[in-house]
């Protein structure tokens, strides 16, 4: 059975004094939200400095941000799938110079993914190609390391290079929008009008 | 030894602070990849390749990328095991250095004009650079900015170069060593890079020629929104690379140094006067390249020496000069000490109390703004009593375990509260930036609408009707986030100087012991 409450009034079922209230004493209001994110201080902050060099470093470190961002260094998070593919995604790509670490030309040797990655030695291999795929996939071709030349293979080349893969992507778009045509639409050989009845190509009586 | 004690004494949170930091600093400069992998290292300590890729989930091609990228910009070392295990090691108070770059920068242009700022910029912005890539960086940047019909020449930007070189603001990377007789056995699964002390300032004897380069205006349209085509154009990927394999960085040490001095001859200043700051800044100077940094003192330089180094056109007499030397070694500050006779007098600056100093001062600085002036008072004397005390100690050297260790560790919290302050200030910047993204980003579409119409010579009543498309408040909307990230980025700065000061403070102590 449940205690009994006083007729009217209300008794905690704890110990008031412990919480920090002296008896009877009038409790703070009802908060009906929560306090404030950036709370008043009692001492204002001191002011910014203010001068050509404070501006200049500003304006630089805004720049700097900017700049970083559009340097091959930044990795992009692989975009996740899209259910519609919109068109404008196509005209939005950033240009970005690709970076690939590592001066020397690319060499034929090959190295199938299956035995580059049992090699022995736990190394950074050179990576030859940063072709982006659509699903991440790992770049096809690694190259064995080239000896007494690791150094080299960290270091950026940074000439401004089109690489091979960057030549591609834009090939493709070149190609692209040099016709007016979707590319599928004469895919599988099938052949325009062939089996249509509405043979646009014929003289209609 | 007692700084392990103090070390396990901090609370672990000054380490979530400095890692929080890295983490907003990495993923901003380098995206979110490259910040998992670092975090990572940062938190684990060393470890090799598949280790990181298996404990991060990360697929082995992205591990590799992001480690690229980290390694470029000497951020993460590595060295082989025994068994020939490659572990990768970050470096988490150079990530942190990343808050330091517009200074960097800025102090380059003070010192070199453009030409050095350029080059500096160019060195931290990608790492590593030859000196033939910098120079053509350099000097097609500079071209882009110049009036049409001129550029600016290759060996302009290389004289510029080897001065920074010279004054040790650039120095070598370690690089593959040459061997002679080269071991038949399989090689090593990672260099073990090397540089001799006096490789280090070496410029190889180039001889670049040429001229900087404009970027054809049809790279980027009016308002700096990249095409997705980039035109192809004629690059000269196929010359050979003069200087391959020698690569240059920031020598980050050296502008510290230079920061210091700063701040040493900007308390002169304000504590005494012109001239003695001019005394101070001299013997610094002077004590630039033969200092290391973690020198408590300079090397003992004679009043005739500085006469004779004093600046071209600063008129004082050996007398004056004899005098100010005998003030500045008699102020309790004890920035400059006496410690001879000969040559009218042998000077050193006093680096460790003047760093000390300094960052007592900003300690107090810091008690008086949020806690108020009485605090500040009571700060102040309790600091004063116990240097009272240490007067009977003559050797600065010798103060006892137990102030050390307080100031120490008064230094080390408020260092991690800075650097608290910092992530608190990215994080909010970031936030702001956020909550404006849809009228940020339809601000830059308005602008580049305008832009691309001035340049087909639009009428003024349409660019008008274009730029009523903004809203009067939300154009103040606008106004007030742009005050605000730049008050936000501002205080990022400034914070920073704090933590120069104090990091210097807490170095140079940690060194001593």
């Amino acid at each position: 059975m449940a205690g009994n409450k006083g007729r009217g009034r209300a008794a905690y079922t704890f110990n008031i004094e412990a919480v920090g209230f002296s008896k009877g004493e009038k409790l703070p209001d009802v908060v009906l939200k929560p306090p404030p994110l950036f709370p008043d201080t009692d001492y204002k902050p001191v002011p910014l400095k203010t001068g050509e060099g404070e501006e200049y470093m500003l304006a630089l470190k805004q720049e700097l941000r900017e700049t970083m961002k559009r340097m091959p260094y930044f990795i992009e998070t692989p975009e996740e799938r899209q259910d519609i593919e919109r068109y404008s995604k196509r005209y939005m790509k950033v240009y970005k110079e690709e970076w690939i670490p590592g001066s020397k030309p690319k060499k034929a040797k090959d190295a199938g993914k299956g035995t580059s990655l049992t090699r022995t030695a736990d190394v950074l291999k050179k990576i030859e190609e940063l072709e982006k795929r659509g699903d991440g996939e790992k770049s096809d071709e690694e190259n064995e390391e080239k000896e007494g030349s690791k150094e080299k293979s960290k270091e950026g080349d940074d000439d401004d290079d089109d690489d091979a893969a960057e030549q591609e992507e834009y090939d493709e778009e070149e190609q692209e929008e040099e016709n007016d045509y979707i590319n599928s639409y004469f895919e599988d050989g099938d052949d325009f009008g062939a089996d249509s009845d509405d043979n646009m190509d014929e003289a209609t009586y | 030894m007692w700084m392990d004690e103090i070390a396990l004494r901090l609370p672990s949170t000054m380490t979530q602070a400095e890692i929080k930091l890295c983490s907003l600093l990495l993923q901003e400069h380098f995206g979110e990849i490259v910040e998992k992998i670092g975090v990572h290292l940062i938190r684990t300590g060393s470890q090799p390749l598949r280790v990181i890729a298996h404990d991060t989930g990360t697929s082995l091609d992205q591990v590799k990328k992001a480690l690229c990228v980290l390694v470029q910009h000497n951020l993460v070392s590595y060295q082989v095991h025994k068994r020939g295990v490659v572990e990768y090691e970050a470096q988490c108070s150079r990530v942190l250095r990343m808050l330091r770059y517009p200074r960097y920068i800025y102090t380059t242009k003070t010192l070199y004009s453009d030409t050095g700022e350029l080059i500096v910029e160019e060195l931290l912005l990608n790492g590593k650079l030859t000196m033939s890539a910098v120079v053509k960086k350099v000097a097609d940047r500079l071209t882009e900015t110049m009036e049409d019909g001129k550029t600016m020449d290759y060996a302009e930007v290389s004289n510029t170069f080897v001065r920074l070189a010279d004054t040790h603001f650039v120095q070598r990377c370690p690089s593959v060593p040459t061997t002679e007789n080269s071991d038949p056995g399989p090689p090593p699964p990672a260099p073990t890079l090397v540089i001799n002390e006096k490789d280090m300032y070496l410029v190889p004897k180039l001889s670049l020629i040429g001229k900087g380069k404009r970027r054809r205006s049809s790279d980027e349209d009016a308002a700096g929104e990249p095409k997705a085509k980039r035109p192809k154009h004629t690059t000269d990927n196929k010359e050979p690379i003069p200087d391959d394999g020698i690569y240059w960085q920031a020598n980050l040490d050296r502008f510290h140094q230079h920061f210091r001095d700063q701040a040493i001859v900007s308390a002169v200043a304000n504590r005494m006067d012109q001239t003695s700051s001019e005394i101070v800044r001299t013997m610094l100077r002077m004590s630039e390249i033969t200092t290391s940094s973690s020198a408590p003192f300079t090397q003992p330089l004679s009043s005739n020496e500085i006469f004779r180094s004093l600046p071209v056109g600063y008129n004082i007499s050996k007398q004056v000069l004899d005098q100010y030397l005998t003030l500045l070694a008699d102020d309790p500050l004890e920035f400059v000490g006496k410690s001879g006779d000969s040559g009218g007098g042998m000077y050193v600056i006093n680096l460790h109390k003047a760093l000390a100093s300094l960052a007592t001062a900003t300690l107090e600085s810091v008690v008086q703004e949020r806690f108020g002036s009485r605090c500040a008072r009571i700060f102040r004397l309790v600091l004063q009593k116990k240097h009272i005390e240490q007067k009977q100690v003559e050797d600065f050297a010798m103060i006892p375990a137990k102030e050390a260790k307080d100031m120490l560790y008064k230094m080390l919290s408020e260092n991690f509260m800075s650097l608290q302050s910092i992530a608190n200030l990215i994080e909010r910047r970031q936030f702001e930036t956020k909550e404006n993204k849809r009228l940020l980003e339809k601000s830059q579409r308005v602008e580049a609408i305008i832009a691309s119409m001035q340049a087909t010579g639009a009428e003024e009543a349409q660019l008008q009707e274009i730029e009523e498309m903004i809203t009067a408040p939300e154009r103040q909307q606008l106004e007030t986030l742009k005050r605000n990230v730049n008050k936000l980025d501002a205080s990022e700065i400034q914070v920073d100087e704090t933590i120069f000061l104090l990091e210097s403070y807490i170095e140079c102590t940690m060194k001593r012991q």
